[in-house]
């Protein structure tokens, strides 16, 4: 391996890395409050659809797209349709009281349907012919920081590999950051945790248990629906793919929320762990197309060795919030 | 001091629901969902949601090849719904019989494909439906055992086996890929029907009725006049409970998880050897998630299964059959059954509480 290929890549693992480190995110501030929700890949179908879409709308008949009017729409979009998907599982787990993993499934299937049934056919049916294209708002969310991102230091692209991303690259790591900080250092973040912790407690310490888990789930789909929408802008470069990445990449998100046990900064570095153990294979010599296959394995072992020694180890610290999966009705206390 | 006022709408809990009335309710929450999707089907097409439910009910059932595919796939669904069932009213999550599928149908593709020539059909299917159980069962104890020993949560530990599982797929794919570049097995043993399934009564797909069906009832059998069966109950109710009265819970939740892998695995070898008779990573095709939802909204009542896999089925197809119609794609399906879904996990909260109005008295 020589220098460029690993830069080549270290770079994939990063673009590969931020798609899941949102969707991660958004499920660790959910399952913060208590509630497993398994509709992470629908939620980021639906999240990747909706920015496309409504750029879509923009773009298609308009000569002259404005970037930023653009990048607006598809991201309030993206971020209002995939809190939307958490605003459906929030209302059925939460008030309707039903079970939290069957809805969590039925969101998967209902958000990668509806994503595909529309992704698929969008340009056909608004009269256009072939795949779905939006290239100026993909050409503004591939943009690079000019200047930076061409930086080398003895010929070696230091640049490119620290800041030859588009903006939501920088934007997962800030609300990594971010999401760190509300859940450690301030008031709302402690409640939250408590009430993933033991909500009982927490109701009767006088926290409103039933709002905390609605803005916590429907904010957590939101910041998933993120790596939806950075998957389709960005990753594909502003197209429609219906071969069910997304829903993969959705799975592997959630491995990632174990992975870091439960911490936002434990998912930037995990996530871009999880990027170069997914490409890896490309770069080992000697695979063949079948062997290949078998190192494609590796994130969900990782994952799976995780969850078994953070189980073995009981550190109180690493382990899932104590009412995760379990729902809370006041009245069966 | 003012008091607060008391909120417009409170819940109760119900002491019991008739259960027709619980029935009318669950009626109207389909009925409900059917509007929905006409609704949205409508908003697509333009189209009349008449005319497309009788467009779907065609591509059902509108020829006799229709409806032995829609039988035969109904009964794949029902099939991993009944391995499901024991783990689900055990409170043990395994959302992995996707894999525990996978596995099971690696192991028929592979025998059929090794012992095709030299061993006759009955032994071969034989051979072929044993050691599709132990892989599926081998994949369901592996979490079982860390749930039973170290409390690892199952939820997650199976979702991760199934990208395991799907990986192995694809390696086994890309070794016996035929022919060479295609990227897929192709059908294994075409001209010889080695390890097929036989046709009874001249139908392709009665075998599968027969296994599945059996498989129902001893299910249903098992979870409510076993002995087994009432531990199983007991663990899914109380843990503490169970260890009181004796049951030893490690035992129950691994013996449990091996029986509903093993089906799940049997579900792989119905699969390959009675359906499709070739494997790739769609050979479970999600099947193994919707099957939670048949066996969760059954409440693991093995006959209500068969209906709603029968009714998530005629919703795939008849998606299908619009999608190519009026040319759509057929993810169609997944967007009705998703509504329809919502509506029924929605309904039950209908029947387990009632709204009281304020002012209402709370008597009756």
């Amino acid at each position: 391996m020589n220098v460029s290929q690993i830069v080549q890549l270290l770079q994939s693992a990063v673009v590969f890395g931020t798609v899941i480190m949102f969707g991660a995110m958004g499920e660790i501030l959910t399952e913060k409050s208590g509630n497993l929700n398994l509709g992470v890949p629908g939620i980021m179908y639906l999240g990747g659809f909706a920015g496309l879409a409504a750029s879509f709308f923009y773009e298609f008949g308009n000569p002259d797209p404005n970037p930023v009017v653009c990048l607006i729409i598809s991201f309030v979009a993206a971020f209002l349709a995939a809190a939307l998907g958490g605003l459906i599982y929030s209302f059925l787990t939460i008030t309707l009281r039903a079970n939290q993993n069957v809805t969590g499934l039925t969101l998967t299937i209902f958000g990668g349907g509806l994503a595909n049934f529309f992704g698929g056919s969008l340009n056909t049916m608004a009269g256009g012919v072939g795949q779905i294209s939006v290239a100026v708002s993909s050409a503004t969310y591939r943009t690079t920081i000019p200047g930076l991102a061409s930086l080398t230091i003895d010929d070696f692209p230091i640049g490119s590999l620290l800041f030859g991303y588009g903006f939501m690259v920088f934007l997962a790591i800030i609300t990594a950051v971010a999401m760190h900080f509300f859940l450690n250092r301030t008031r709302a973040g402690l409640n939250l945790r408590s009430v993933g912790e033991n909500p009982a407690t927490a109701d009767a310490a006088g926290i409103n248990v039933t709002r905390y888990k609605y803005l916590a789930t429907c904010v957590g789909a939101g910041i998933s629906g993120m790596g939806g929408l950075y998957y389709t802008m960005d990753y594909i470069k502003g197209t429609w793919a219906n071969d069910g990445t997304i829903e993969a990449l959705g799975w592997l998100a959630v491995a990632l929320v174990i992975f870091a046990t439960w911490r936002p900064l434990n998912a930037i570095w995990g996530s871009y762990l999880f990027g170069l153990l997914y490409w890896m294979y490309l770069y080992i010599p000697g695979l063949n197309r079948s062997t290949m296959e078998l190192f494609k394995m590796l994130p969900y072992v990782v994952t799976i060795i995780v969850l078994i020694t953070t189980s073995l180890r009981k550190k109180r610290e690493d382990q899932p919030p104590a009412a995760l999966g379990i729902p809370y009705f006041r009245e069966e206390r | 001091m003012k008091l607060s006022k008391e909120p417009l709408l409170r819940i109760a809990k119900r002491d019991e629901i008739a259960r027709p009335k619980a029935y009318a309710i669950r009626i109207a929450a389909v009925l409900l969902s059917l509007i929905v999707s006409g609704l949205f089907i409508f908003a697509v097409t333009k189209l009349n949601p008449i005319a497309v439910y009788e467009a779907m009910f065609d591509g059902a059932f509108g020829s006799e090849r229709r409806i032995w595919v829609t039988i035969r796939d109904a009964m794949m669904l029902l099939c991993i719904g009944v391995g499901l069932a024991p783990a689900f009213k055990m409170r043990f999550w395994n959302v992995g019989a996707e894999g525990q599928i996978l596995m099971g149908g690696i192991a028929t593709a592979g025998l059929m494909r090794m012992l095709g020539t030299s061993i006759p059909t009955p032994t071969l299917l034989c051979i072929m439906a044993v050691v599709s159980l132990v892989a599926g069962a081998l994949w369901g104890i592996v979490p079982a055992a860390f749930k039973a020993y170290w409390n690892t949560n199952e939820t997650l530990f199976t979702l991760m086996m199934n990208y395991v599982a799907i990986q192995l797929t694809s390696y086994c794919v890309a070794l016996w890929e035929n022919p060479k570049g295609s990227n897929t097995v192709g059908v294994i043993n075409q001209a010889t029907q080695a390890g097929w399934f036989p046709k009874i009564a001249d139908q392709s797909y009665l075998l599968n009725v027969i296994i599945v069906m059996t498989l129902a009832v001893g299910m249903f059998i098992y979870l409510k006049y076993s002995k087994q069966g009432y531990e199983i109950t007991v663990v899914g109710d109380s843990e503490n409970t169970a260890r009181y009265a004796g049951i030893s819970v490690k035992k129950v939740t691994i013996r449990t998880m091996a029986i509903s892998g093993a089906i799940c695995g049997l579900a792989g070898f119905v699969a390959v050897a009675g359906a499709s008779h070739t494997i790739s990573t769609s050979t479970a095709g999600g099947r193994g998630f919707t099957a939670i939802i048949v066996a969760w909204l059954a409440k693991f009542n093995t006959f209500v299964m068969v209906l709603i896999s029968f009714l998530l089925v005629f919703l795939e197809k008849g998606a299908i059959q619009i999608a190519s119609q009026f040319n759509l794609n057929d993810f169609a399906a997944d967007v009705i059954t998703g509504i329809i879904l919502f509506f029924i996990l929605g309904s039950e909260f209908f029947i387990n509480y009632r709204l009281i109005l304020r002012g209402k008295e709370a008597g009756k």
